[in-house]
């Protein structure tokens, strides 16, 4: 038995394997890489959140995922695999059949991810009708039974209305159901709160912890919003400039950033309690380095307090010690302390 | 929904009032129809009888009362010109107009938004490009010159399809296609820009997300969107078309509408004219009005607000 | 009744400036436009047609080899020069009373350009004023304006211009003044509703603030502002009023003999077109490629007013 195989066959309990994937998009100027080979996995029943700024491939990865890049993206992975599917060589068609069936989506925007023109009860069933081939009837009753699930009453009068009768919240409630509707092994929340009122954002996120953790789905929580992960994920992954910089499980993140990207991140929330009112949160000066053409070295070392000269080499991968991993060459040591002392002052 | 209905019902009506005031007056004022009527060979004492004879002497406005309310009772008088009255001129003729215009649409509106569908699917192409020529090409023809081209290669050279006449329905295919052209490219340009825009929303990629079929992605979700529009352009363009439907039956000598009003504009037959002008402005506000009761009915977003 | 449904052949308003793309490297403004017409087939052909349109129908009297009315009987019909019977005396041939083809075409380009251009500025002024004013004000005078361009939409155009034409005696000017009359709907509906969107722009609110009189404001701040769809709409009328002029011309109703409409010679060529074709196809031909011309310049412009790509 090859390494490989052997590897194959370990790694075959996880749900989804990504290996180096990378996300190239012709621009005026250039090439974007948008995503710069990122490595994750996600476990089955476990709620993996990806953490960045806007712009950092969070977005790019999960269409990546879903097989809806925008027709002149490039994709190349050396592993890309959902449940031991290789999705970088499955046609169109039968990607399509898992789209919806087995890994499903829910987008940012509810009040325009809906189609104007059609019912919620005709946009819900037909994902169902497609993928197992069932009767309109049998559809509805699924249809009413999650919308009642997800907290909207009066379900049955909704089926017959259409997207522009409901506010955004219910919307990205019907939204969930829709992700649900062919009880999926997968589901990708790309900021499924972020367009919602914050009374609303909460009941959201309460209820996407519930149903997944009542289904058994895997989920990716896609978030610019690190006070959102500590609520509801299991495990943390942090993207910058298109890399994976950091991941762990949830408490080992929020007591040893290994990052300073993290570290910078979670300074940034206000913790009830810690933070004294009036004081100034703190921000992370400077700005992202452009995606277009090639990034030499530490992409974060313009912006990070302890950028050190050997950070214009590109950091490794680090092993930390729980599964946790980091993308800076100090994640596992002190920074040396400043040479010229004067320097500092 | 009923009150909008009932205020463009309202609009519809009291616009064609202020075109039959309008096309009268502008007949009545803009030469001495006395004059033209008796042509130009005729002595002074002529004119005044045929000034006297036709009630030109009246005051306008008592001339456009007597009128309008005879029109209110489709009686729009007696063509100077024929042994006959407007209306059984009208109606003798108005078939053979709508047949052309509602073929022609039929064929714009067959060409036309597969044609948009195919351009916008496959964007900056050259199946795009063609589309585009074909387009800006109907754009800049002029139909007169377009329909004698067809006359001199379908039905002269190549001898397949008559040239004139409304015997049967081979005699419209040449004037159809000519008359279609017209109206295609605004059609086509606008199911094109109105499909990509559609195709580049939200709601295509949550259908995509559903892992639906192409198909069902591209004429379910994209085309019932995009399409809202284009009806209604399809219906002004039928008025336009029935409006320009002079052109073309004079090419290709049709007997409709158009050419009466033609032969009724060289012969001077005045109630002829505001008849046919009357009548053509009245069918394009009924069709713009379907065309607003179309639009509410295809959106959801006003039908049920 | 919408008055939408014209508008959805102009493209919606936009600031300008914002129209000029994102170039990286500063680049001098004029070579960036130059750039960005020659980056535009389209616009470049249209540019490079109409231009030598203008140019043929100023130079006319020198470029003519023939004068345009000259008629020369025992000459009559004489086919092009590509045919086995044509000769280089008469390049496009001669029409039924022995005048050059050539020569009247060129000449016709005066016609159709003149056409164009005082059509499309007579009406240009009375659309622009109608739309700007009904934009402007809203309320009361956009509801009686957008009913008068409501009403003009119903009006079958070439059925009253035939009819009127015909009334007045077709002339040039009669002709160019109905047209003028006629044709303004497009710029009302356009300005109008690009007026409307300028209306509570910052610098308009600012200059009214500020008490600036009416007229400063409607000519200073928002007439620059909706000229560049102004100056589409003017591409696409001045096509559409050259059209109308072919077509009534051609129906006998418009530019009267002996004068080289192109129309008029479509027309005059009618009863020859079975066995002797290109007379009706040589300004047929040119009709069209003035019209393409035009279109092609009006759709590029239109494209550079408005960065999201092509309509």
């Amino acid at each position: 038995m090859s390494r490989l195989e052997v590897n194959n066959l370990l790694e075959v309990n996880n749900l989804l394997e990504v290996n180096n994937l990378r996300v190239d998009l012709p621009v005026e100027a250039g090439t974007l890489h948008a995503v710069r080979g990122i490595d994750f996995h996600v476990e089955r029943g476990e709620m993996l959140c990806l953490v960045g700024e806007s712009g950092c491939g969070k977005s790019m990865t999960s269409l990546a995922l879903m097989g809806l890049l925008p027709r002149k993206a490039r994709l190349t992975a050396d592993r890309l695999q959902f449940d031991g599917i290789d999705l970088t060589t499955l046609p169109e068609r039968r990607r399509s059949d898992l789209r919806g069936a087995r890994m499903s989506m829910i987008f940012q925007e509810p009040m325009t991810a809906l189609n104007p023109a059609y019912t919620l009860g005709n946009q819900l069933c037909e994902g169902l009708i497609r993928h197992r081939g069932v009767s309109r009837r049998e559809a509805r009753d699924r249809a009413l039974y999650l919308l009642e699930r997800v907290g909207i009453s009066a379900a049955k009068d909704r089926l017959e209305q259409y997207p522009h009768q409901l506010s955004g919240g219910l919307r990205q409630r019907v939204m969930i159901a829709m992700a649900l509707m062919c009880e999926p092994d997968l589901i990708i929340a790309d900021e499924p709160t972020t367009a919602l009122d914050v009374t609303i954002q909460a009941q959201i996120l309460r209820l996407l912890r519930e149903l997944q953790q009542e289904f058994g789905t895997a989920v990716i929580f896609i978030t610019h919003d690190l006070g959102v992960v500590a609520r509801i994920a299991d495990r943390v992954a942090v993207m910058y400039a298109g890399e994976m910089i950091e991941s762990a499980p949830t408490p080992a993140l929020y007591a040893n950033p290994a990052h300073p990207y993290t570290r910078g991140l979670l300074s940034c929330i206000p913790a009830p309690g810690k933070t004294p009112p009036g004081s100034r949160l703190q921000a992370i000066p400077g700005v992202v380095p452009s995606l277009v053409g090639s990034v030499e070295g530490c992409a974060f070392r313009n912006r990070c307090p302890q950028a050190q000269p050997a950070c214009e080499r590109t950091p490794p991968l680090m092993s930390l010690p729980g599964d946790h991993r980091a993308r800076c060459h100090y994640a596992d040591r002190p920074v040396p302390a400043p040479l010229q002392p004067e320097m500092s002052s | 929904m009923g009150t909008f209905i009932f205020r463009r019902v309202l609009v519809a009506m009291s616009v064609a009032l202020t075109i039959s005031i309008v096309s009268f007056m502008l007949l009545h004022l803009s030469g001495d129809l006395a004059t033209s009527i008796a042509g130009p060979e005729a002595t002074a004492e002529q004119v005044e009888q045929i000034r006297i004879d036709y009630g030109l002497d009246q005051p306008i406005v008592n001339q456009y009362l007597d009128w309008l309310g005879g029109a209110l009772t489709f009686d729009f008088g007696h063509s100077y010109y024929y042994q006959s009255t407007v209306v059984d001129l009208i109606v003798d003729r108005m078939p053979i107009t709508l047949t052309l215009g509602g073929v022609a649409l039929a064929l714009a509106v067959s060409i036309s938004i597969p044609l948009g569908v195919l351009a916008a699917l496959k964007r900056d192409t050259w199946v795009d490009r063609l589309a585009l020529l074909f387009a800006v090409v109907g754009q800049a023809m002029p139909s007169f010159w377009f329909g004698l081209t067809l006359i001199v290669v379908f039905a002269v050279t190549l001898q397949w399809l008559p040239a004139a006449g409304s015997d049967g329905w081979q005699h419209f295919v040449l004037p159809a296609i000519a008359l279609g052209y017209y109206a295609t490219p605004a059609m086509m340009r606008l199911t094109r820009t109105g499909m990509l825009e559609v195709l580049e929303s939200d709601y295509i990629r949550t259908a995509r997300a559903k892992g639906l079929r192409t198909g069902a992605v591209i004429f379910k979700h994209a085309l019932r969107n995009a399409i809202i529009p284009v009806v209604a352009l399809a219906a002004v363009e039928l008025g336009f078309m029935l409006g320009g439907s002079v052109v073309i039956e004079s090419v290709f000598s049709l007997n409709g509408l158009g050419q009466l009003a033609w032969d009724a504009i060289s012969r001077n037959d005045y109630p002829v004219v505001q008849a046919v002008v009357l009548i053509i402005a009245l069918f394009y506000i009924v069709l713009t009005l379907l065309a607003d009761v179309a639009n509410a009915a295809l959106d959801p977003r006003i039908r049920t607000r | 009744m919408t008055t939408s449904n014209v508008s959805a052949t102009v493209s919606s308003a936009r600031r300008p400036g914002a129209s000029l793309g994102e170039v990286p490297l500063p680049v001098p403004a004029w070579s960036r436009v130059t750039r960005r017409i020659f980056g535009h087939r389209g616009l470049a052909i249209g540019l490079i047609v109409v231009g030598l349109a203008v140019l043929i129908a100023i130079f006319a009297p020198l470029l003519a080899p023939h004068d345009p009315y000259h008629q020369d009987i025992a000459n009559r019909m004489v086919p092009p020069v590509w045919h086995d019977k044509g000769s280089w005396v008469h390049v496009l041939g001669t029409d039924k009373l022995g005048r050059d083809t050539l020569s009247r075409l060129l000449f016709g380009t005066r016609i159709s350009l003149t056409i164009g251009l005082v059509v499309a500025l007579i009406s240009g002024i009375i659309g622009t004023t109608l739309g700007v004013l009904a934009g402007y004000f809203g309320g009361r005078v956009d509801a009686v304006i957008s009913y008068i361009i409501t009403t003009r939409l119903a009006m079958p155009v070439v059925l009253v211009a035939l009819a009127l034409a015909s009334l007045t005696g077709g002339s040039l000017i009669t002709v160019i003044l109905l047209l003028g009359l006629l044709l303004w709907d497009r710029f009302a509906v356009v300005s109008r509703s690009v007026t409307q969107q300028m209306r509570d722009a910052e610098y308009v609110y600012a200059a009214r603030t500020l008490g600036c009189s009416l007229p400063y404001i409607l000519l200073r701040e928002v007439l620059p502002n909706i000229a560049g769809s102004l100056i589409v709409v003017m591409t696409l009328e001045m096509a559409h009023a050259i059209l109308l002029e072919a077509t009534l011309s051609f129906l006998g109703m418009g530019v009267q003999p002996p004068l080289p409409s192109w129309g008029l010679m479509v027309a005059e060529g009618k009863a020859y077109m079975f066995f002797q074709p290109w007379v009706i196809a040589i300004p047929g031909i040119a009709l069209f490629l003035l019209v393409l011309a035009i279109n092609l310049l009006g759709d590029g412009l239109r494209d550079l007013n408005a960065p999201g790509g092509r309509n």
